[in-house]
C-alpha cells in the first residue's frame, strides 16, 4: 500500500512540480504539500489526471499554530473512488494571505470554506458566499484559533423582565478550571511551587 | 435584497408594499423559513426558501443551532475523555462515531486490538446502523404521511437500545469502544439475546417492507424525486447510501476495510436511479446484511474467547491485577488523571457509519490532548447539497428529500 502511495506521490511531484513543495508518506497516508497560489490548478490535475482521479473531496479543515509565521494550515482530504486511494493536501498560509476558493472545481468545499472562515477567520478568494456557518448570527471572533478561550466572550439567558433572550459577557462564579495532569518531570512548564526557594538561595 | 440574514431574504415587515400604493400587481416569489421548530425538519433545521408557487427555487440552510463546539473542547481534554462526546455527534448510532476516533488513536499508538473486541465492534457496529437505518426509514416515511412505521420501528429500536444498556450500561450516550479495544466483555446471555432477536428481526423487517414498499402514497411521494446522479454525488462528495442509491457500490466496509470486516460475507445493495425510492430500497435491504453480519459475528464471537482490551499503556489494567500490584494501581491512576500520550503526527481514520463515511482527521502533538481534531460528518455534506437537489422541486417533497438525506444535527452542527 504505501509503495503505491510513494509511487503516486512522486508522480505527482513531477507533473506538477511548480505548485508541491514536499511529499511525504506516513502512517499509511500521502501527505503533499503545496503552495496556496497554485492550489486551484493543482487540485483540477488532482480530479482530472487519469492516474490520480481524486474524485470526491472528502474534508477540508484547518490547524492553528500561533507561533509560526506561516500561522494556520490549510488541510485538504481527496479520496478516489475508482482508484481507491486517499491524498491529503496541505498548504502553509499567513495570517493575513487569502486563499483562493476551490468551489469550482469541487463544489462540495462550498461549505468547507464557510466553516473554516467562521473557526478560523481565513478568507477564501473567489468563494461565491462566504458568511459564518457555525456560530450564532452576529457573532464575532473565530472560536478555533488557539488564542480564543474556550469559555469564549459572551454568554445567552432569557431575561424575564425583557421577555427576550439578552447577551451578556461571560462571567464565571468560579474560575475555569483547567487541571495540569502532566507528570511534573514531564510536562511541567513553570516554575513548580517550592522551587522558587531553592532559586532565590542558588 | 441584503439583509441580515443573507442575500435575497425579504423581511416581511412591510416595507416592500409599493404595488399597494400604486394598484399594480407584481408577482415575487414568496419567502418562507421552514424550521428550525419543524417536525420534518430532523432536529433544528432552518431552512430559508424561496418559493414560486409551489416550486422551491432556492434553498439556503442554516444550520449551526445545534453548534456545541465539540472540536474546541475537545482539544483541552485528554484522548479518553474526549471518546463520549463522540456518542453525542449522531446520537442515532452513538458506536460507530466513537469507532473512528478509536482507530485514529490506535493507528497513531500502532496499536492492535484483540481479536474478541474486534468481533464486538463489528456487532455493535452493526447493531447501530440498524438502529440509525430503522429511524431513518420510519420516520422518513412519517415525513411523507405514514404514522404507523415509526411506531412499529422504535418498537424495535428500544430492544436494541435494551441491548446497548447491557453490554455498556447506558441506552445512547455508549461510552464503549475505548482505544484498544472495548470496555467491558459481553456476557453470554446478551450474546444468546441477541441472536434470539437477529431470528425474530427479519419478520419486522418484512412488517415494515409490506408496509411501504409498494404503498401507492409512498411510492408518489418518492419516486423520482430527489434523483442524484453518480457525477452530482461525486462532486457533492456523498457518502454512504447517497453515492449507493445512485449506482456505485462504494462502501468502505469492503473497500478499504477496518476492523475485521474483511472477513465477513455479505452484500452491499446498489440502487439504480438514484432518487428517494431506491435509497429507501438500500437501506431496507442493508438492515438484512447487517443482520447477516450480526449472525456471523456471533458465531465468531462464540470461539473467540480471550481479552477484549489489548493491555498496554493506553488501556487500563485489570481490577485483579491493581488490588496486587502496586506498578498497575500507579497506571490506573495515570491514566484516568494525566491519560496516555499519542506520539506526534497526523491521521484520518474513516469509518462507514450508517450515514456515511464518518471520519477524524486528528494532529497529535505528542502530548495528552489532541492538538486539533476535525470531524468529518457526513450529513454535514449532504445537506450542503441540499439546494443543488431540492431546486425545482414541490415544497412537498423538501420533506421527503430531507427524510432521505438522513440529517442528524448532532453531526451536522458539532
Amino acid at each position: 500500500m504505501s509503495d503505491a502511495l510513494q509511487e503516486l506521490g512522486a508522480y505527482i511531484e513531477a507533473k506538477q512540480s511548480d505548485a508541491v513543495l514536499s511529499t511525504s508518506v506516513a502512517n499509511g497516508e500521502l501527505t503533499v504539500e503545496v503552495t496556496p497560489t497554485a492550489l486551484v490548478s493543482f487540485v483540477e490535475f488532482l480530479k482530472v489526471d487519469a492516474t490520480c482521479r481524486f474524485s470526491t473531496m472528502v474534508d477540508l479543515t484547518a490547524v492553528d499554530y500561533p507561533t509560526r509565521e506561516k500561522r494556520y494550515d490549510v488541510v485538504y482530504h481527496f479520496l478516489s473512488m475508482y482508484q481507491n486511494h486517499r491524498i491529503r493536501v496541505r498548504a502553509g498560509v499567513r495570517d493575513d494571505e487569502m486563499v483562493p476558493s476551490i468551489v469550482d472545481v469541487y463544489p462540495a468545499s462550498n461549505w468547507f470554506e464557510r466553516e473554516v472562515f467562521d473557526m478560523f477567520g481565513i478568507m477564501f478568494k473567489g468563494h461565491p458566499d462566504l458568511r459564518r456557518i457555525l456560530t450564532d448570527y452576529g457573532f464575532r471572533g473565530h472560536p478555533l484559533r488557539k488564542d480564543f478561550p474556550t469559555t469564549g466572550y459572551t454568554e445567552v439567558r432569557y431575561d424575564e423582565a425583557q421577555k427576550r433572550v439578552v447577551y451578556e459577557p461571560v462571567s464565571l462564579v468560579q474560575e475555569y478550571r483547567q487541571f495540569d495532569f502532566m507528570s511534573p518531570w514531564e510536562g511541567a512548564e513553570y516554575i513548580l511551587p517550592g522551587d522558587e526557594k531553592s532559586e532565590a538561595k542558588g | 435584497m441584503e439583509t441580515e440574514y443573507g442575500k435575497g431574504v425579504e423581511l416581511m415587515d412591510g416595507t416592500k408594499f409599493d404595488d399597494a400604493q400604486t394598484g399594480e400587481q407584481k408577482i415575487r416569489n414568496f419567502n418562507i423559513n421552514f424550521g428550525p421548530q419543524h417536525p420534518a425538519a430532523h432536529g433544528v433545521l432552518r431552512l430559508v426558501l424561496e418559493l414560486d408557487g409551489e416550486i422551491v427555487e432556492r434553498c439556503d440552510p442554516h444550520i449551526g443551532l445545534l453548534h456545541r463546539g465539540t472540536e474546541k473542547l475537545m482539544e483541552s481534554r485528554t484522548y479518553l475523555q474526549n471518546l463520549p462526546y463522540f456518542d453525542r455527534l449522531d446520537y442515532v448510532a452513538p458506536m460507530n462515531q466513537e469507532h473512528a476516533w478509536c482507530l485514529a488513536i490506535e493507528k497513531l499508538t500502532g496499536t492492535v486490538v484483540p481479536r474478541r473486541a474486534s468481533l464486538i465492534r463489528v456487532l455493535f457496529c452493526e447493531i447501530g446502523r440498524i438502529l440509525n437505518h430503522i429511524l431513518n426509514v420510519t420516520t422518513q416515511a412519517m415525513d411523507v404521511g405514514a404514522l404507523t412505521p415509526p411506531l412499529w420501528g422504535f418498537e424495535e429500536r428500544e430492544k436494541l437500545m435494551v441491548f446497548y444498556e447491557r453490554a455498556c450500561g447506558a441506552r445512547l450516550h455508549a461510552n464503549y469502544f475505548r482505544p484498544g479495544g472495548v470496555h467491558q466483555d459481553l456476557p453470554d446471555e446478551l450474546i444468546d439475546d441477541i441472536e434470539e432477536w437477529a431470528i425474530d428481526f427479519p419478520k419486522m423487517l418484512k412488517d415494515i417492507d409490506e408496509l411501504l414498499t409498494e404503498n401507492r402514497i409512498f411510492k408518489q411521494r418518492n419516486v423520482d424525486i430527489g434523483i442524484i446522479t453518480e457525477q452530482d454525488a461525486l462532486d457533492w462528495g456523498f457518502s454512504g447510501v447517497m453515492v449507493r442509491g445512485s449506482g456505485m457500490a462504494w462502501d468502505l466496509r469492503r473497500s478499504q476495510p477496518y476492523e475485521c470486516y474483511d472477513e465477513f460475507d455479505f452484500q452491499i445493495p446498489v440502487g439504480k436511479n438514484g432518487d428517494c425510492y431506491d435509497r429507501y430500497l438500500c437501506r431496507m435491504q442493508e438492515m438484512s446484511e447487517s443482520l447477516k453480519i450480526i449472525r456471523q459475528a456471533i458465531v465468531k464471537l462464540r470461539e473467540a474467547t480471550g481479552d477484549v482490551m489489548s493491555r498496554g499503556k493506553i488501556t487500563p489494567p485489570k481490577r485483579g491485577d491493581m488490588k496486587t500490584s502496586m506498578e498497575s494501581l500507579i497506571h490506573h491512576f495515570k491514566l484516568y488523571t494525566e491519560g496516555f500520550h499519542v506520539p506526534a503526527g497526523e491521521i484520518y481514520a474513516a469509518v462507514e457509519a450508517p450515514k456515511g463515511e464518518f471520519g477524524v482527521y486528528l494532529v497529535a502533538d505528542g502530548t495528552n490532548k489532541p492538538y486539533r481534531s476535525k470531524i468529518r460528518a457526513p450529513g454535514f455534506l449532504h445537506l450542503q447539497a441540499m439546494d443543488f437537489v431540492a431546486t425545482g422541486h414541490q415544497l412537498a417533497d423538501v420533506a421527503a428529500i430531507i427524510g432521505t438525506m438522513d440529517v442528524v444535527f448532532g453531526e451536522i452542527d458539532r
